[in-house]
């Protein structure tokens, strides 16, 4: 029997008479079928959080369980999609109802009709468990979308689906265990609030290459890490999400835009198809799932979209791939959280925010990592997730910002002023941090340069060297330095310049390799090596910032391509026999 | 039909809000028709349906309202306001009315005020560059069509004279002219006079559509204004194929009327007692802009607000500046120099600038000039603050070429007459003689062909 209608508050709705539904349980609200989640029952009460635009509903309008919480589609077809904050794609939304999002139901998330070619990876008589994969389709040029035994299951197989063309809702293999038979599709389902089980936890020890040097060299994230980029409107928090979406080296690129703006969702439904990716040549839509639900659209599939953005990058990462999510931003989602809880007429804790924010924080964050995934072949899978925070006024004492920080490993403070002067990314050097540096180090001495902490920490230390001496700077001026600090001044300079500013917007510069960033952080601290020794012999520093060689040094990053390195090391060349002459002239 | 029904006497009234016991068949967010106890009409909206009642906002507040004598009608559906082109040259009230003394237009189509969120797979991104004749917005923060590009200003500052001159001198650059949509929120009834004076000496009025909504109306209509504005400009772009540039003034005071009204309802506040959910209705405004596949209109939006205390940390400029692309600020230091416009561009910012602006829209060395002339009044900024301790002897010559640099490009480049519209060319040629006072060596934005081909090249 169905509930009716007794209360409708925006996106929050109360009935009466729900005696057979559960916690978190879907519903359908009205005669439009709204789609609904149970968030409090109190007797026969229920009180509804509604997905959908409430506009006309009425009192005593019936409501009906579904007997499933809130869940997702899993299945070949995701990758490539556009889906908004509960996956419904946007495509399918748009064929039904045309450019503008009207009230509509019934909409799966992935298509019924087309067929996959499936391998099959299991034979009859096989034991299998959960996690153990069953077998295999190419969903996209780049992606093998393993299928994978569901949760709790394990028998051996009876029947298994021939090597052919199937849809997603065809029968493929039939497990028997002791009392029961399980005849299984590729489509699986998941509730979104759950994690994903595996199997164990290992600690992170893998880079995520972005190609930004601010980002790989001086903060950089672990595969399976966390990171929070918090920054004030204009710093350019969506510009290095979009930059980490387009060039990071992860398997699987899941981006969550988070009631945030409509046409920046297009500037990446519009370029990502456009951009290869730099290690396969593949377009990136080939290997991402973009979920925009943006701001003027419901409030409540905000709150769940960051739900469903980690439950399809936790069923990649179970396949065995490297995951990364960019939520943009996370401060969207708690104000959604917020103006939910508003409704309720919850006691309020900080600024008007839930007191529950730091553990949903916790829970969501949690939920990155390396992990051993379940299954026989003990596969290895990793999320990590970037999370965009838009404090107030740029203010990071405030809730969201200080309770990511809690939750996160690594944190690129922008910063409004290095925005104002156009230097991005806007990653404030002195106040961001890394706490993967150490694990991270021994992959860069294997892979790139074994004196690459030696390099990093030593342009880290000019870094703060001068943040202290600009405010000497400040009283008398930079002249009035000794020429060995007026040094430091003009290696921080081109450190800054050089390396740490990047142009998103420049085709060569928009992704720096490992070793283009190697050899351009080595030739900058080489320069202030010899610089340094020459003007400890008497050389006058006006001598050392006249020299070409700077203006070249600081146009590295767009002049020389990733796969022309030798021209650095041409660089390198003339630039210590400018500093030989130097040297013998003096004598 | 719950259209026919009329209830008599409401339960209680608090603020703009009015309970209404024992009504059937109410939708949520209906239009409601009340009657005071003299005959005046008024209308409302539905806002909470509850078990044994409704509540309902009364968009001319409830003053006169009684008790018993208060008749209200529900009319079945949310709150319509007629569309038609018609509607250019005219001036309406926040009910889509005429104000102007002259007959109603002849319209049958009527559209649903909120109108539906937009599907960002259906949009088009916006690139077709908008030439404003203002130096300061096309070449360092360039508008394009589609955009949403708020001005930040303060009390008293010249925001009005900007916003007039865009209006008049905004063209893309092949020459189609723009459909005005003024919206006037809690506006004092001479800016009102000044917006309309200036659009009529420029013959521009014919194209203007004017939703007037004084400081004297009640502030609750203001929460309508925009959205009939709004609700015209999509049907004039959308399903009449125009182009329509949508200013809004002040944005500031639809905020405080919303926060009137969420008192009221005393819901729970967040910062300076706006409501929690102000970036959502804000984004539920600014989201109307943008383009679709298919359709040849597009809607391009410039807000306008004044930051209280001129703190753009102000939660007003700061949840505008999270959800719009960019901003364009006043400063008040400029224009106490008299500098008109007087737009501080360190803090402006345009974030379709990008692909609206190089070799096929204005010129191939836009986009580096721009990123050039950032860094370096960003560092003229910094060499003044020096100046101010040490003194100018004190400099080195690098940074005198700073100072220079930065006084001119204030005075010739930001700089300029309230009808003076310059070309793109021309603004180029401005930054050029500015970036001309400084060293090669320091135009590091710039590729080295540009540099070639017109670093001191005056005309």
């Amino acid at each position: 029997m169905p509930g009716k209608v007794s209360r409708v508050a925006g996106p929050v709705v109360e009935a009466i008479d729900m005696f057979e539904v559960v916690m978190h349980e879907i519903v359908q609200v009205g005669q439009a079928e709204l789609i609904g989640e149970i968030i409090r029952l109190d007797g026969g009460k229920a009180t509804i959080q509604v997905y959908q635009n409430t506009t006309g509903l009425k009192l005593n309008e019936p409501v009906l369980g579904t007997g499933a919480p809130l869940s997702v589609e899993l299945g070949p077809g995701l990758l490539g999609n556009v889906f908004d904050g509960i996956a419904r794609p946007l495509e399918t939304l748009k064929e039904l109802t045309g450019a503008f999002i009207m009230p509509t139901h019934g909409i799966t998330s992935i298509s019924r009709e087309k067929t996959w070619a499936f391998t099959p990876k299991v034979t009859i008589g096989d034991t299998i468990s959960t996690g153990d994969i069953v077998g295999v389709v190419q969903e996209t040029d780049l992606i093998e979308h393993r299928i994978l035994v569901p949760h709790n299951l394990s028998g051996k197989v009876t029947k298994i689906a021939p090597k052919g063309d199937y849809t997603i809702t065809e029968p493929i293999i039939t497990i028997e265990s002791d009392d029961k038979k399980t005849e299984l599709q590729m489509l699986q389902k998941w509730p979104v609030r759950i994690p994903r089980p595996h199997s164990k936890r290992l600690s992170a020890f893998k880079p995520l290459i972005t190609g930004q040097r601010v980002i790989d060299t001086f903060f950089p994230l672990a595969k399976g890490g966390s990171a929070a980029i918090p920054g004030p409107f204009g710093a350019g928090k969506t510009v290095t999400q979009q930059q980490l979406a387009k060039w990071s080296d992860a398997n699987i690129i899941i981006y969550v835009g988070c009631g945030e703006r409509g046409n920046e969702m297009v500037d990446v439904l519009d370029s990502f198809p456009k951009l290869t990716d730099p290690t396969t040549g593949h377009p990136l839509m080939e290997r991402t799932i973009l979920i925009a639900n943006t701001s003027n659209m419901p409030v409540s599939a905000r709150e769940a979209s960051i739900y469903t953005g980690i439950t399809l990058a936790e069923y990649y990462r179970d396949m065995g791939y490297a995951v990364a999510l960019m939520a943009d931003s996370t401060s969207r989602w708690a104000e959604a959280l917020r103006e939910l809880s508003g409704r309720l007429e919850e006691m309020p804790a900080e600024e008007g925010f839930p007191s529950y924010l730091p553990s949903r924080l916790a829970e969501f964050y949690e939920r990155t990592g390396v992990v051993e995934t379940l299954g026989s072949d003990k596969r290895i899978g990793s999320i990590c997730a970037v999370g965009a925070v838009s404090p107030p006024g740029g203010d990071f004492s405030e809730p969201v910002t200080q309770h990511t920080k809690r939750f996160t490993r690594v944190f690129w403070a922008l910063d409004a002023e290095l925005a104002n002067a156009r230097h991005y990314p806007s990653i404030n050097w002195m106040n961001s941090y890394s706490g993967y540096i150490d694990e991270l180090a021994e992959w860069w001495h294997q892979t790139v340069d074994k004196d690459w902490s030696n390099y990093r920490d030593e342009a880290m230390r000019i870094l703060q060297a001068e943040d202290e001496l600009k405010n000497i700077v400040k009283l008398v001026g930079p002249e009035a330095l000794p020429d060995k600090q007026r040094l430091i001044l003009e290696t921080a300079r081109i450190i800054r310049i050089a390396i740490l500013q990047q142009n998103a917007l420049d085709d060569i510069d928009t992704y720096c390799s490992p070793q283009k960033q190697f050899k351009m952080l080595k030739i900058v601290m080489d320069f202030h090596h010899l610089a340094d020794n020459i003007i400890s012999k008497g050389l006058p520093i006006s001598k050392i910032t006249s020299l070409p060689v700077t203006e070249e040094i600081l146009r590295i990053k767009t002049s020389i391509p990733n796969d022309k390195l030798y021209m650095l090391d041409d660089l390198a060349k003339r630039m210590h026999e400018r500093f030989e002459i130097l040297e013998t002239n003096m004598r | 039909m719950a259209s026919g029904l009329e209830y008599k006497g409401v339960a209680s009234i608090s603020g703009p809000i009015i309970i209404i016991e024992n009504v059937q068949n109410v939708g949520y967010d209906e239009l409601v028709y009340i009657k005071t106890q003299t005959g005046e009409t008024r209308l409302g909206r539905v806002i909470q349906i509850m078990q044994k009642a409704v509540a309902v906002q009364v968009f001319e507040g409830t003053s006169g309202l009684s008790t018993t004598e208060t008749r209200t009608r529900f009319l079945g559906h949310p709150l319509e306001v007629p569309v038609s082109t018609e509607m250019l040259g005219r001036i309406m009230n926040s009910f889509g009315e005429p104000i102007d003394g002259y007959p109603h237009f002849f319209t049958e189509e009527k559209r649903d005020i909120n109108g539906y969120p937009l599907n960002p797979v259906a949009r088009e991104y916006p690139r077709e560059f908008i030439q404003t004749g203002i130096s300061s917005i096309d070449c360092l923060s360039s508008l394009v069509r589609g955009q949403k590009l708020p001005v930040f200003s303060g009390p008293g500052l010249s925001h009005n004279e900007l916003a007039a001159q865009i209006v008049r001198q905004a063209q893309i650059r092949t020459g189609e002219n723009f459909n005005i949509i003024f919206i006037a929120m809690g506006l004092k009834n001479d800016d009102a006079a000044f917006f309309k004076k200036s659009f009529e000496e420029t013959g521009a009025i014919k194209n203007v559509a004017m939703f007037l909504n004084l400081a004297d109306d009640p502030p609750v209509e203001r929460i309508l204004t925009p959205r009939v504005g709004l609700t015209l400009a999509e049907y004039l772009a959308y399903e009449q194929d125009r182009h329509v540039l949508v200013v809004m003034t002040d944005i500031t005071n639809y905020c405080e009327a919303l926060r009137e009204l969420s008192a009221s309802l005393e819901e729970v506040p967040s910062r300076k007692g706006y409501p929690g959910y102000m970036y959502s209705d804000l984004a539920s405004l600014y989201e109307r802009a943008g383009r679709i596949h298919g359709k040849k209109g597009s809607i391009t939006q410039m807000p306008i607000l004044t930051m209280p205390n001129d703190d753009i940390t102000h939660p007003i400029p700061d949840l505008t500046g999270y959800i719009t692309e960019g901003q364009i600020v006043l400063s008040r230091a400029l224009e106490k120099q008299s500098i008109y416009p007087p737009i501080y561009i360190t803090t402006s910012l345009s974030r379709l600038m990008k692909d609206g602006i190089g070799k096929d829209s204005t010129r191939e060395d836009h986009a580096s000039v721009a990123s050039q002339l950032y860094a370096a009044y960003a560092q003229y900024n910094s060499v003044k603050s020096l100046v101010t301790i040490i003194g100018e002897e004190g400099l080195g010559s690098r940074d005198k070429d700073y100072l220079r640099f930065g006084e001119y490009f204030e005075k010739h480049l930001v700089n300029q007459g309230n009808t003076e519209n310059r070309s793109i060319e021309e603004t180029l040629q401005i930054a050029w003689n500015a970036l001309s006072l400084l060293p090669t060596d320091e135009l590091t934005s710039i590729k080295p062909e540009y540099i070639q081909k017109y670093y001191k090249k005056h005309l």
